[in-house]
Parts: structure tokens; sequence; C-alpha cells
């Protein structure tokens, strides 16, 4: 097996596995966190399939600016669900 | 899981079935080349080959924004909660760098990968640092320089397809101008791009305080 084609089957079964724990992981927080990384390999993937214009966009896009909004619509959510001081 | 899997394996399936394209796009875009006024192939598919596709794409993320506006309820500028002071010194050394990155991206696009999308999303991602930061106050109202700069992109646009529709069809550049135009275009819509993305967070952080 050529590293090449080991770090592939590594990253597929990363970002399988990346995608999964972000669908079933109860807490917000984590599932965000979890789909920043799942967004990350995403652009690494890209990056493989020498699309780096995707890639690129991927990890600017999918995963800082989507990851950054999620990560304060978890906050807002947390700041309701407590009660005011 | 059990349906999960059987989906999984049905496009699987579904994928290996596929005829062969009847056209070859790519032979079709290597071809066209020469008249497209940039080098990279991507480039030109985007803003020349297929110039509608990402003229509707500009739109809906401005339509998309006017909605975040639209929803936002605060009339007042919200001051920047101030952040540590090392977090600080860090953004105000790191946004002339991304500034600069997005420039290199926008001019960059039209030899190798790179372009006005790539350059907005960096150009946003530094918006969005230094509000986290504490240096930008959140856009309550956003003023006339503001919203102009957000139509930039689209209105320069539009205008470039107006003139090409006066001479003949919509989005056909004249081969020997298109290369300008590609790069006028681009940086209205990296500008335009990079205030659109950084507003949908500066608008929807504003209710929290």
């Amino acid at each position: 097996m050529t590293p090449g084609l080991a770090f592939d089957l590594l990253l597929a079964a990363a970002l399988i596995w990346s995608a999964l724990r972000a669908l079933t992981t109860a807490d917000l927080f984590r599932a965000v966190v979890l789909f920043i990384v799942f967004g990350l390999l995403m652009a690494l993937a890209w990056a493989r399939l020498s699309a780096p214009d995707i890639a690129l966009a991927e990890a600017a896009i999918g995963a800082g600016l989507t990851g950054a909004l999620l990560l304060d619509a978890v906050g807002h959510l947390r700041a309701k669900r407590k009660p005011e001081p | 899981m059990l349906a999960a899997a059987g989906l999984a394996l049905a496009l699987g399936h579904a994928i290996l079935q596929l005829p062969q394209a009847a056209v070859s796009l790519p032979t079709q875009v290597a071809g066209n080349m020469g008249q497209s006024g940039v080098e990279h192939p991507v480039t030109a598919v985007l803003l020349n080959f297929r110039g509608y596709d990402t003229l509707l794409e500009v739109a809906v993320l401005l339509l998309a924004f006017f909605g975040v506006m639209a929803l936002s309820q605060t009339q007042s500028m919200c001051p920047a909660e101030p952040a540590h002071a090392l977090l600080q010194a860090l953004a105000r050394l790191l946004a002339p760098l991304m500034v600069l990155v997005a420039g290199y991206l926008l001019w960059i696009g039209a030899y190798a990968p790179g372009g006005a999308f790539q350059a907005g999303a960096v150009l946003a991602a530094a918006g969005v640092m230094l509000r986290l930061a504490g240096l930008l106050p959140a856009w309550a109202q956003p003023g006339r320089l503001l919203r102009t700069g957000l139509v930039a992109g689209l209105l320069v646009f539009v205008v470039v397809a107006l003139i090409a529709l006066g001479q003949g069809v919509l989005l056909q550049y004249p081969s020997s101008a298109a290369g300008t135009l590609i790069l006028l275009i681009e940086t209205g819509l990296a500008l335009s791009i990079g205030l659109t993305l950084s507003g949908l967070y500066l608008c929807s952080m504003e209710t929290r305080a």
C-alpha cells in the first residue's frame, strides 16, 4: 500500500467518523466543533482530489465562517436557556 | 442504520451505472481558453463561459444578507465587547496581512487557483476576527458607504453584462477586453462578498448584548 493510498483511506475514514459524530452528538457545542473538523478534513480531501479552488473555499467558508456563525448561534441558545441574573 | 447503508449502496450503484457524457466539457473549455481573457480554466468557466451562474449566485448571497438584516432588531450601534489585549494585538497584526492575502488571491485568480470568492472569504474572515477581538462594532444600520460596498459587486457585474448585451449577447465579452473586464468584476465581487459574508456575522451578533 502506497503512503498516498493509506493517507486517502485514513482521510475517508476520518471524514465519515467526524460526520457521524457531528450528527449524533447531543452536546451542541461539541457538534459544532466536530462540524468544523469535518470542514477542514473535507478541504484536505478536495486538495487531495487536486481541486485547490474548492479546498480554499471550503476551508474559508465551510469551516471558518459557517463554524463561527454556528458557534455564535450556540452562544445565543445558551444565553437564552440560562435564567436572567 | 440499515436504511442508510442501503441508500449508500443504491447511490454507489447508480453512480457506477452512469452513461458516458455525450459532450466532453473539459476539452471544450481547453479549446476556448484563448478567448476567455484568463489563463486558469476554473476562473474562465466561472466568470466567462458560465457568467450567468456566478451573477445569480451573488444575487442570492445578497438576498440572504437582506433577510438577516431585516431580522436583526437593535437600532443603535452596539459597542464591541472588550477582548484580551493579546488577542487585540494579534488581530491588529493579522488584519492587514489578511487584506494582502485577499488581494493576492484576487490577482492570482487569472493564472492559478484563487479568485473573487476565495478573496472575499478571506476578507470576511478578517472582519469576523476583528469583531471577535472587540475592534469592530456590530452593524445596526449600515450607512450609505457600507450599502454601496455591499451591492458594488452585483452592480458592476450587471453593468458589464448590460454593456455586453448592447453589443450582442448577455455576458459575452469581446475577447480583447475580457481579461480587464473579468478583473474589474472580480474586484467588485471580492469586496461585496467579503462585506456580505462578514455582515452575516456582524449583523447577527448585535442582539446578544
